[in-house]
């Protein structure tokens, strides 16, 4: 018996190390998880892709789009990547840095991303509003301006993301340093007492949400699309602020090694189609930067439609973003 | 054969050191690779490292500490009256079962806990409107040190119980009877048998708390209600993950280490020498002691820490029923991740379980060889020193691991290796401390009987300690499953799609909207967990 576990085991362990072979005609894709998940983006679209460039799809994905960028500044040049799908727009300035990318030809024209896109490296994919999210079950008021919640009532309480650990959370730091300029950190020490908790990332605020422990959460406007296109539920719903709401952008690039490769800048070609950009919204629950064949569910009209779109380039989010994150810690510390 | 009875003796000591040897070798092996591959990432800028020692840290490192601190008192002092009534409440209905729910929490990913913990003591929890009436107003929540203490004792309390209880088993029946015979009250039962047992491995269940507590990460910011509350761990996590400045992330892991090894030298002088009985045991049964005042007065104990470790997992499996468990059990990616999650588990517990076995039979080698008062430093090393292993942050052994094997070969190969070997040595801290106190128990009474026999090696295990040490390797084997299946740090940093395990679906599922599929998963989970406990409790049962 004893010389049974051996084999046991050797059995239990071999099939995780299957299936990893490269096809001749292969493109390797970066991403993160919750695009290659059986209910996001990346299935359909690498069935579509697929069909259209007789080869292989290869996605390997990490846990966001911040994991993205660690990966490939781990790997360097070693990197097996060929398109990188997934970074946002806050982190294309250092993405670039690390010299691993290459320019796409001209896409930048075929997508359409309010406030236009000129960038020669990455190319748009999707793009969303950050946006309060409440449960209208419980909050009957919600503030219709960032300076009403800043202000308002202290018992009704808000689940937010740390900005030092996930991307919403900066993306909160950034929307009120755009809207208060210097006089964010009077901002946040106002609403520091209507924070109920801050958490690691999206996923532990929503759940917060959804149980009822907090009103409202700091998540997207088109969060409410999944509740009623999934669960026909329109009980949460995102609050519009008179102010604009801060724009996330997601985008994909090329990198070197993928410029070799031709399917590479296929793939960018056709994740500008509507193959691709159809499987985008009730997928990956955005807005498509891209062409679209089919209308965008019913639900999606129901959204909150931003005033106005805030969003800081690249290159400063770049320069300040350790500045203000610690502006934030200072203020929410004591 | 009498005259080779003292060069065998030698030898099989030899034999259990080298092999202690090897678990030690294996133990630096990825612990000092994971630095190793950082110290070569960040060799470009070291600026990173000097910059890390500034007010922010002292603040941080102030508070770990305060509330490992608290937390380890608070698990661990409630924990030994626990033990001690389960240990002498040894039939009523429902023990079993209430021990191996307290093996649990275990596997539950922290992220769970914390919604169960807030399922009841949240703002908008089952208590808070008891807890309103109490506080006077609106109950705002259990958020702060409170909230993070009630999650640290709800992970800590039970685990500490149970590896006391492993303790009090080490006390011979023998010396209960004579207990009885002297008409030995509870008070110096305790006293005379119960504590000294007890406070032998007090060291080092506190110590294994104190790292448990020190590394919290979700649990700290999720409950601690904002930054103010920040573990040098979330300094490491951020370090490495949003500034990617990797000469920080080694100089504040360098820092924890430093800190949580000053913390475990003070603890160990808590500690004290348990001498084992060096005679056969011939009683056959426990001779009962309890008192009837006595006996209410440790099932009140029983009751009172049943209801504080069941409330979040009533919790957890209510918000889990609600979920279509149904189709989830049907569904492919939940069987494949349930699978995957036990092809690991599996490996793992029996590499953490052996490399356990050696480092404890190596100690007390050395100790029983060791003729000067003060342990020599591999003995230390086997000792407690391999438990520092928990207090490196997965983040940091997957990225220096990473690092390495991006310059060996193929990272994606390699990943369900490296998640079998670090959940193995995450483990060993708990596996350690399970063993321990029966070898070395086993080891007082039998040394010189294997010695003046000749039996040493393997035939020494399968003969001599094998039978006493069924039942503590059954539990260190579960403990270190449920750890294993629990986890989620390695796994999620190397992140290769072919090794999804349950806590990585259920965090996916999370991470998409799909809260009621995730507390779902969370119950398949726990229930995997208990449902494995039976079986390594049958199976240790088995070779007692």
């Amino acid at each position: 018996m004893r010389g049974m576990i051996p084999l046991l085991l050797a059995a239990l362990v071999a099939p995780l190390f299957a299936g990893a072979a490269a096809a001749e005609g292969a493109l390797t894709i970066y991403t993160y998880e919750s695009f290659t998940a059986d209910w996001g983006p990346g299935p359909i679209v690498r069935k579509a892709f697929e069909a259209e460039c007789s080869c292989s799809v290869r996605f390997v994905s990490v846990a966001d789009g911040v994991a993205l960028l660690n990966r490939l500044k781990l790997e360097g040049q070693s990197t097996k990547a060929d398109i990188v799908l997934g970074l946002d727009t806050n982190l294309t300035t250092d993405a670039k840095k690390t010299g691993l990318f290459a320019p796409h030809g001209d896409l930048a024209n075929k997508m359409d991303v309010p406030g236009g896109w000129s960038d020669d490296v990455f190319v748009p994919y999707d793009y969303g509003y950050f946006a309060v999210v409440y449960d209208s079950g419980e909050l009957k008021d919600p503030p219709k301006s960032m300076a009403e919640l800043v202000d308002g009532n202290a018992a009704e309480k808000i689940a937010i993301e740390d900005p030092r650990t996930s991307t919403p959370g900066l993306g909160l730091v950034l929307w009120i340093r755009k809207i208060y300029g210097n006089k964010a950190p009077d901002a946040w020490a106002k609403l520091k007492g209507r924070v109920l908790t801050v958490t690691p990332g999206w996923s532990e605020a929503y759940g917060l949400l959804t149980k009822g422990e907090a009103p409202m959460v700091l998540s997207y406007t088109t969060s409410p699309a999944y509740h009623m296109i999934e669960e026909k539920s329109d009980r949460y719903k995102a609050a519009s602020f008179a102010e604009g709401h801060y724009m996330q952008i997601e985008v994909a690039g090329m990198t070197k090694k993928g410029a070799e490769n031709p399917l590479a800048q296929k793939f960018l070609d056709f994740m500008t189609g509507p193959k691709f950009q159809d499987a985008i919204p009730e997928t990956n629950w955005m807005y498509p930067a891209g062409k679209t064949d089919k209308p965008l569910d019913p639900a999606f009209g129901k959204l909150v439609e931003p005033a106005k779109s805030l969003i800081y380039p690249s290159d400063e989010v770049a320069a300040n973003r350790k500045a203000w994150v610690d502006e934030w810690l200072s203020v929410m510390s004591k | 054969m009498a005259f080779r009875d003292e060069q065998i003796g030698v030898r099989a000591a030899d034999g259990r050191i080298a092999a202690g040897i090897v678990a030690l070798a294996a133990v630096a092996l990825v612990t000092g690779g994971a630095f190793v591959g950082l110290v070569f990432q960040a060799s470009s800028d070291w600026s990173g490292a000097f910059a890390a020692f500034d007010g922010y840290l002292l603040r941080v490192a102030r508070f770990t500490l305060f509330q490992a601190v608290l937390s380890t008192v608070l698990s661990v002092g409630p924990a030994i009256v626990v033990a001690r009534a389960f240990s002498r409440q040894r039939t009523f209905p429902g023990r079993v079962l209430m021990l191996r729910l307290f093996a649990v929490p275990l596997a539950l990913p922290a992220i769970v806990v914390a919604l169960g913990v807030l399922a009841l003591y949240g703002k908008a929890g089952i208590f808070s409107g008891a807890l309103s009436m109490l506080a006077g107003g609106d109950w705002p929540g259990i958020y702060g040190l409170s909230g993070i203490l009630v999650a640290h004792v709800f992970f800590n309390l039970p685990l500490a119980t149970r590896l006391f209880l492993q303790a009090l088993d080490t006390v011979p029946d023998d010396q209960w009877r004579l207990a009885a015979q002297l008409g030995m009250g509870a008070r110096p039962a305790f006293r005379f048998l119960e504590w000294p047992a007890m406070r032998a491995s007090l060291p080092g269940i506190a110590g294994l708390v104190f790292m448990l507590c020190v590394t919290s990460f979700t649990i700290v910011l999720l409950l601690g209600g904002g930054p103010r509350a920040t573990t040098l761990e979330v300094a490491i996590y951020q370090a490495l993950r949003f500034d990617f400045d990797p000469a920080r992330a080694v100089a504040l892991t360098a820092v924890q280490i430093v800190l949580t090894l000053v913390t475990f030298t003070a603890i160990t002088r808590f500690g004290g020498d348990y001498m084992a009985s060096m005679n056969l045991s011939v009683a056959r049964r426990r001779y009962a002691t309890a008192g009837e005042g006595e006996r209410l007065f440790n099932l009140l104990v029983i009751a009172a820490a049943f209801l504080f470790v069941t409330g979040p997992m009533v919790a957890i499996v209510v918000a889990g029923l609600g979920a279509d468990l149904g189709r989830l059990a049907v569904e492919q990616a939940v069987r494949h991740a349930a699978l995957t999650s036990l092809a690991l588990a599996v490996p793992a517990a029996f590499l953490s379980v052996g490399l356990s076995l050696a480092l404890v039979a190596c100690r007390r080698a050395l100790e029983y060889g060791r003729r000067e008062r003060r342990p020599s430093w591999p003995e230390w090393a086997s000792g407690s020193g391999a438990s520092l292993v928990l207090v490196l942050p997965p983040t940091v052994i997957g990225a220096g691991w990473f690092v390495i094997l991006l310059r060996l070969g193929d990272v994606y190969a390699a990943a369900p290796m490296m998640v079998i070997a670090v959940n193995a040595l995450m483990a060993m801290p708990f596996a350690v401390r399970v063993v321990r106190p029966a070898y070395d128990a086993a080891s007082a009474r039998n040394e010189r009987l294997c010695a003046a026999l000749g039996i040493a090696g393997w035939s020494r295990l399968r003969l001599i300690d094998g039978p006493v040490l069924g039942r503590p390797l059954g539990t260190a084997f579960a403990f270190a499953m449920a750890l294993s299946l629990g986890d989620l740090g390695v796994i999620a940093l190397f992140g290769s799609d072919s090794v999804q395990t349950l806590p990585y679906l259920l965090m996916q599922r999370m991470g998409s909207y799909r809260t009621e599929d995730a507390a779902g998963i969370a119950l398949l989970l726990g229930a995997l967990c208990l449902g494995l406990m039976a079986i390594s409790d049958r199976l240790g049962k088995g070779t007692a």
